[in-house]
């Protein structure tokens, strides 16, 4: 699931958008869409991906509404390939359901689930779910403490703002080997997320795929500064990944002829910047393999050394063949020689992407992060007893909780 | 007294237009009243038709180009502002509202701002108090009183000091506007380094507000 001596794990991610293919101007159905994408997933880990990945929507023209249901599907058609999510909306779900969810598609896929977490920016599904887009970094923070009690302690007595109270309430299944999903967490733009992923020491995912560098730059920036500053690591340390798009044939010219009109008519940038100005402003690379390989080699020298990279190659109505025939490059060229690139000067601090089996290692040596630090005199291993399988109580976890707030906020500094 | 910065944002669309010739002469008078006061000042014009593709590149993609960001930035960061836009079918144009449209809502706020219009007819001349000023007003900028409307005619009578129907010319109104424009620099206490929303928060608050206020564990117990 993380390749080799890069650390890195490669994979797609989806919007799961069902767009007119501009060059033919048909659209596939709905259903077809969905098994062309089980299709592609099945794929990925056919070509030596490491991750697939789907968004969830709650609007056409996107099908993919129940993530954790594609992804089991996913699962029983696989035997290595990780399954995640970009994004699972934490601000309109309901975190006990993303709890109970996750939970069983991590059981049933044997350890190979984590999940991406984001707010979503599609104003009405926040009424059509009963919240308040003005609220969608407060939910994110409360809904976000709540599911990262459900899946750390085994009995939860909870009250907050958004959400009805729980007395008593355990989330079942229980986290496979009492260990949770790793969890990211996804931004474009805010950095109270990057701050909520620090304090957590959870791994931040920049979907940089719209916008420039720069932004990104300091976007990370920010994040790995943070996960130092509550005592997670070092800022080399933290756990980071990218969002990525190319499209690559053998010569670069075929390339740009084939791409362009799904470009020109894509939903998200379609109709405003040339391809040429959007290859210039942003990672989208087209061009023969080794432009692809040579553009996200270089991606650490802006990012630093990083965890996770996930390409976007199934939208804007590219037909499944071509899809397909992108995986094989992919897989088959790109991949191998970015571990390769990637592996070289690579500091041994910097920790490979998280997988159920490392996850699992660090619960048995107590080293999995505590929420807002671990307090200078806490004794090592004891603050992560909960993910260790045996959870402690909860006046225990509140008091810690509160200590640790306490040290990450003003002692350590 | 440090130099003063003034953004000249004109959105005026033939070449040579009269919205750039009335933003030329607001910014004119600007320094020459901020000179009276003692302050040096310098004015850097950006023509919004310059930047046309780019504006919309923004709407589309949700990002500015390196050269409209720049843009961007040395307007938001001016110590004064003068917004000139042609008035068409009674209001600001759509290219003057594009561009203000891609700043972030609160880039404006404070900013000393001199409203400027240009159009056919002095019948338009309205279009800044009822169609400009509520857009500055939504941005918490801080607009001067006096508003320049200069219509086709203006720009014969009374437009220099001297000539007959000076009194009410544009020269005159150009003159007590930039007069207001430069006190407001002058009084302005705005910080033109807006918040860095990248700068890790310093001591205990930022993290407080960020993290344990809104409850990042609901309420255990």
């Amino acid at each position: 699931m993380s390749g080799d001596e890069s650390g890195m794990q490669f994979g797609i991610f989806s919007v799961s958008d069902i767009t007119e293919d501009p060059t033919t101007r048909t659209t596939i159905s709905e259903a077809q869409r969905i098994r062309d994408w089980i299709t592609m997933a099945v794929h990925a880990e056919e070509v030596g991906l490491d991750v697939v990945a789907i968004g969830e929507h709650h609007n056409p023209p996107f099908f993919s509404s129940s993530p954790t249901t594609t992804l089991a599907y996913v699962a029983a058609q696989t035997k290595r390939i990780l399954l995640s999510t970009a994004t699972t909306l934490i601000t309109t779900d309901d975190p006990v359901k993303i709890a109970e969810d996750f939970a069983m598609l991590q059981v049933l896929s044997e350890g190979r689930t984590d999940v991406m977490l984001g707010r979503g920016n599609t104003g009405p599904v926040y009424p059509w779910f009963g919240k308040d887009i003005r609220q969608g970094i407060e939910l994110a923070m409360e809904h976000y403490g709540l599911l990262h009690q459900l899946w750390h302690e085994e009995v939860v007595d909870w009250s907050g703002r958004f959400r009805t109270p729980l007395q008593g309430f355990t989330s079942t299944p229980r986290p496979l080997d009492g260990v949770a999903p790793f969890v990211w967490h996804g931004s474009i733009r805010s950095p109270e997320i990057a701050e909520q992923a620090a304090y957590y020491g959870d791994g931040f995912f920049a979907n940089n795929i719209f916008w420039p560098k720069e932004h990104y730059q300091r976007l990370i920036g920010y994040y790995r500064q943070r996960f130092e500053h509550y005592g997670h690591g070092t800022a080399a340390q933290a756990i980071v990944g990218l969002g990525g798009q190319f499209f690559a044939r053998r010569n670069s010219q075929d390339a740009v002829d084939e791409f362009r009109p799904y470009f020109d008519h894509a939903p998200v940038y379609g109709h405003g910047p040339s391809l040429e100005e959007f290859t210039a402003q942003t990672p989208l690379t087209v061009g023969s393999p080794q432009q692809v390989i040579d553009r996200y080699a270089a991606m650490r020298e802006h990012f630093g050394d990083y965890q996770r990279q996930l390409f976007l190659v199934d939208h804007a109505g590219l037909p499944l063949k071509t899809v397909l025939e992108q995986l094989d490059i992919l897989g088959g060229e790109i991949v191998p020689a970015l571990r390769k690139e990637l592996a070289k000067d690579r500091p041994a601090e910097v920790p490979a992407a998280p997988t159920h089996e490392s996850q699992v290692a660090k619960a048995l040596a107590g080293k999995l992060p505590v929420p807002g630090g671990r307090a200078p005199s806490a004794p090592d291993g004891q603050a992560s007893s909960s993910a260790g399988g045996h959870p402690s109580s909860v006046p225990e976890r509140a008091q810690r909780v509160e200590g640790h707030t306490g040290a990450a906020f003003g002692v350590q500094r | 007294m440090s130099a003063r910065r003034i953004a000249v944002v004109s959105a005026g669309l033939s070449q040579p237009s009269s919205t750039r010739l009335l933003a030329d002469r607001l910014a004119a008078a600007t320094i020459a009243a901020l000179g009276a006061r003692g302050v040096e000042a310098s004015a850097e014009t950006f023509e919004l038709r310059d930047l046309a593709r780019d504006v919309t590149n923004n709407l589309v993609t949700g990002f500015p180009s390196p050269a409209l960001e720049s843009a961007i930035e040395r307007v938001t960061a001016a110590d004064g502002l003068i917004a000139v836009t042609p008035i068409f079918t009674t209001s600001y144009s759509g290219l003057f509202k594009s561009f203000i449209d891609v700043l972030d809502p609160a880039s404006l706020t404070d900013m000393p701002v001199l409203l400027g219009a240009t159009g056919g007819s002095e019948r338009h001349s309205l279009a800044i108090d009822y169609a400009m000023r509520p857009l500055f007003a939504y941005l918490h900028a801080r607009p001067v009183t006096t508003g320049v409307f200069a219509a086709s005619a203006d720009w014969g009578r009374g437009a220099q000091p001297g000539q007959e129907d000076a009194a009410s010319g544009l020269h005159d109104r150009i003159a007590r506007a930039a007069a207001e424009l430069a006190t407001a620099i002058v009084q302005s206490t705005r910080d033109a380094g807006a918040r860095d929303p990248f700068a890790p928060p310093d001591g205990s608050a930022g993290l407080r507000s960020g993290l344990s206020q809104v409850g990042a564990y609901g309420e255990t117990r």
